[in-house]
């Protein structure tokens, strides 16, 4: 059995997976949440995985987003389509500029310029009107979709929920094998000899950081949608540094990676406080019930330790596992 | 006296307050400049060094009533060997790597800090003394200056001072800046480069820590103190370019004068207005005010 044929069947079993969850009696909301995450992850990984250049400004277009979408559904009363189309162009605008400041630098320059950006936006997010400030922006109306589709329904709501996420997925896919994902991949391998091949890196590497964005942000509209607020957290620098979690932990630079490495992490996050208790059940050690507090820590000590002696991520060391034991000749 | 309608005391207290913010800008872009330069690593951990001394001093002053005199050597001392420590475990397995690992150690090494001081502390300011012989402030006629203020911007212009002196000055600073040209040159004429990079780490991290233990009396202690700073100590850096010390230096000074005179004339944008003159100036500048380009 060769590669491809194992990722249809993983993709295939997680598709019905997710058709099934509710039904199966996972609590709607919590899936959808995890597929934003899942989302925001794998845009976040078009960039860095595959053009390379590590932006820790996400949270500016996600949380962004999140306000844009929350603003325009509950206060214009827009219907959540719009809400969700304007969510998105306002990611790919705020892409737009980041991205343009970004580019003038290479390395960890243009990463301080995209954590800076997203700082100030943050502060922007604190101070102006429209944010409610420390508050956030509550009680977000779900309202319907096209006039048809009532999305107060959870139920209703996740299947539109995952049919938007798997096709932003879908057309992330495509853009990694079109030929323009390509060159971004070319750039990110060696960027003197795309250019010397005669490609405009910068402009390449514009309009993937945009599409980054733009997916991202979509990803904080949806989020906004489904949870029905949007905060100071969103924008807040911690959440980049959360999706680059996410995307090193499931594995830079696969299309499967952020998928999983968002489910862990926030699957973590959430549980942490019921692992500590059985931690310390199991081991007699009582500090261990505190676990579900210190959430701030355990996230530290997994950045460390995949920094450490994990780079590939979950997926990479699979899919390099896979790749070894076919090249002995056993699958 | 008034000066665009805004009186010349608060103006001048202001533009002080500015200096001292500066103070602890130069004093932290300086550290992530001279780690920068010898680790290629971009430590985001500085915020929590920092942080480190702050909070080290307020547990030495609480629990053990050691004075702040002691602990501004002392505090720097312990972070120092704590950088050591995390230099020698941790860093010098990815220095071969691409730069962004280092960032992410180092960030992931901030969350655990943190997480760690959190979890004792809570995230609520704790209250800290000025100390007896700095407390109250002197009448210079023209306005009120609070000691401790002024005594904060000369230590840290007198540290920074003497950093710059012995970086560019020392022949010990000349193998330091040999060693950033092309380690391992210097390796093969007899000098312990991976020595030098731990105590060039260490260093930092008590430039750090210092500086932490001065922002102690004029910021809220707490663990999450270092974590909003660092960010514009970022910004500061892409401002001034990593390529000299003096640079590091004036930049950070500049940069907190700026950010008080803002806080007179436009409060609502003192929070963003070094985050704005660093997209000034990379349209102007890519490289840096003080940057070499490449």
């Amino acid at each position: 059995m060769n590669l491809k044929n194992i990722a249809v069947i993983g993709y295939g079993l997680l598709f019905v997976g997710l058709l099934l969850a509710p039904v199966l009696g996972a609590y709607p909301v919590f899936v959808m949440k995890l597929m934003c995450f899942a989302l925001f992850a794998a845009a976040f990984n078009l960039l860095l995985g595959y053009t390379g250049m590590l932006s820790f400004g996400h949270a500016a277009f996600f949380g962004g987003a999140a306000y844009v979408a929350g603003h325009v559904i509950k206060v214009w009363g827009l219907t959540p389509e719009l809400g969700l189309l304007l969510g998105t162009l306002s990611g790919a605008f705020l892409g737009l500029i980041v991205g343009f400041f970004a580019i003038r630098r290479t390395g960890i320059y243009s990463t301080m310029i995209t954590l800076a950006l997203a700082q100030m936006l943050f502060f922007v997010a604190l101070q102006a009107p429209f944010t409610g400030g420390e508050d956030g922006l509550q009680s977000v109306p779900r309202g319907k979709m096209f006039g048809l589709i009532d999305l107060r329904n959870d139920m209703v709501l996740y299947y539109v929920v995952l049919a938007i996420v798997i096709a932003a997925f879908l057309l992330i896919v495509r853009t990694v094998h079109s030929p323009f994902g390509q060159v971004l991949k070319a750039i990110k391998e060696n960027e003197p000899r795309a250019t010397s091949l005669g490609y405009d890196t910068n402009r390449f590497k514009l309009v993937a950081f945009v599409l980054s964005a733009a997916l991202s942000g979509l990803a904080g509209a949806l989020k906004a949608m489904v949870m029905g607020f949007a905060t100071l957290s969103d924008v807040h620098w911690t959440a980049s540094g959360h999706v680059v979690l996410m995307t090193l932990v499931g594995g830079l630079g696969t299309l499967s990676g952020p998928l999983v490495g968002s489910a862990v992490v926030v699957l973590l996050e959430n549980k942490l406080g019921e692992i500590g208790h059985a931690l310390a059940e199991m081991s007699g050690i009582e500090w261990f019930s505190t676990l579900g507090e210190s959430v701030t820590m355990v996230t530290g000590l997994i950045f460390v330790i995949c920094v450490l002696a994990f780079r590939r991520g979950i997926m990479g060391e699979i899919i390099a596992w896979l790749q070894r034991r076919r090249g002995e000749g056993k699958l | 006296m008034e000066f665009f309608g805004i009186s010349l005391p608060g103006l001048l207290s202001q533009l002080l307050l500015g200096l001292v913010n500066g103070s602890f800008y130069a004093i932290l872009s300086l550290g992530l400049a001279v780690i920068f330069g010898l680790l290629n690593v971009i430590n985001f951990a500085h915020g929590a060094l920092f942080m480190m001394g702050a909070v080290i001093t307020w547990m030495a002053m609480n629990y053990f009533g050691i004075n702040y005199w002691v602990m501004l050597v002392v505090a720097p001392l312990i972070v120092g060997v704590f950088g050591v420590v995390i230099e020698r475990l941790l860093l010098r397995w990815i220095y071969k790597l691409d730069h962004l690992y280092g960032l992410l150690l180092t960030l992931g090494l901030t969350l655990l800090v943190e997480g760690v001081f959190r979890s004792v502390y809570g995230v609520s300011g704790l209250g800290y003394d000025t100390p007896d012989l700095l407390s109250g402030g002197t009448n210079l006629g023209f306005m009120f200056l609070p000691n401790y203020r002024a005594w904060v911007v000369v230590a840290s212009i007198t540290v920074c001072m003497l950093t710059w002196f012995v970086i560019e000055k020392t022949k010990l600073g000349a193998y330091l800046r040999a060693g950033t040209e092309n380690p391992r040159l210097v390796e093969a004429f007899g000098v312990n480069v991976p020595v030098m990079i731990t105590l060039t780490y260490a260093f930092g991290a008590a430039l750090a820590a210092f500086a932490g233990v001065l922002s102690a009396p004029v910021y809220q202690v707490s663990p999450l103190m270092g974590q909003n700073l660092i960010i514009v100590v970022f910004a500061v850096v892409v401002i001034g370019g990593m390529g000299s010390i003096m640079g590091s230096i004036l930049t950070g000074l500049g940069l907190g004068v700026v950010e008080g005179f803002t806080k007179v004339f436009y409060p609502e944008a003192s929070s963003t207005v070094v985050f704005v003159i660093m997209v000034v100036v990379l349209l102007i500048r890519p490289a840096g005010l003080f940057g070499k380009e490449n």
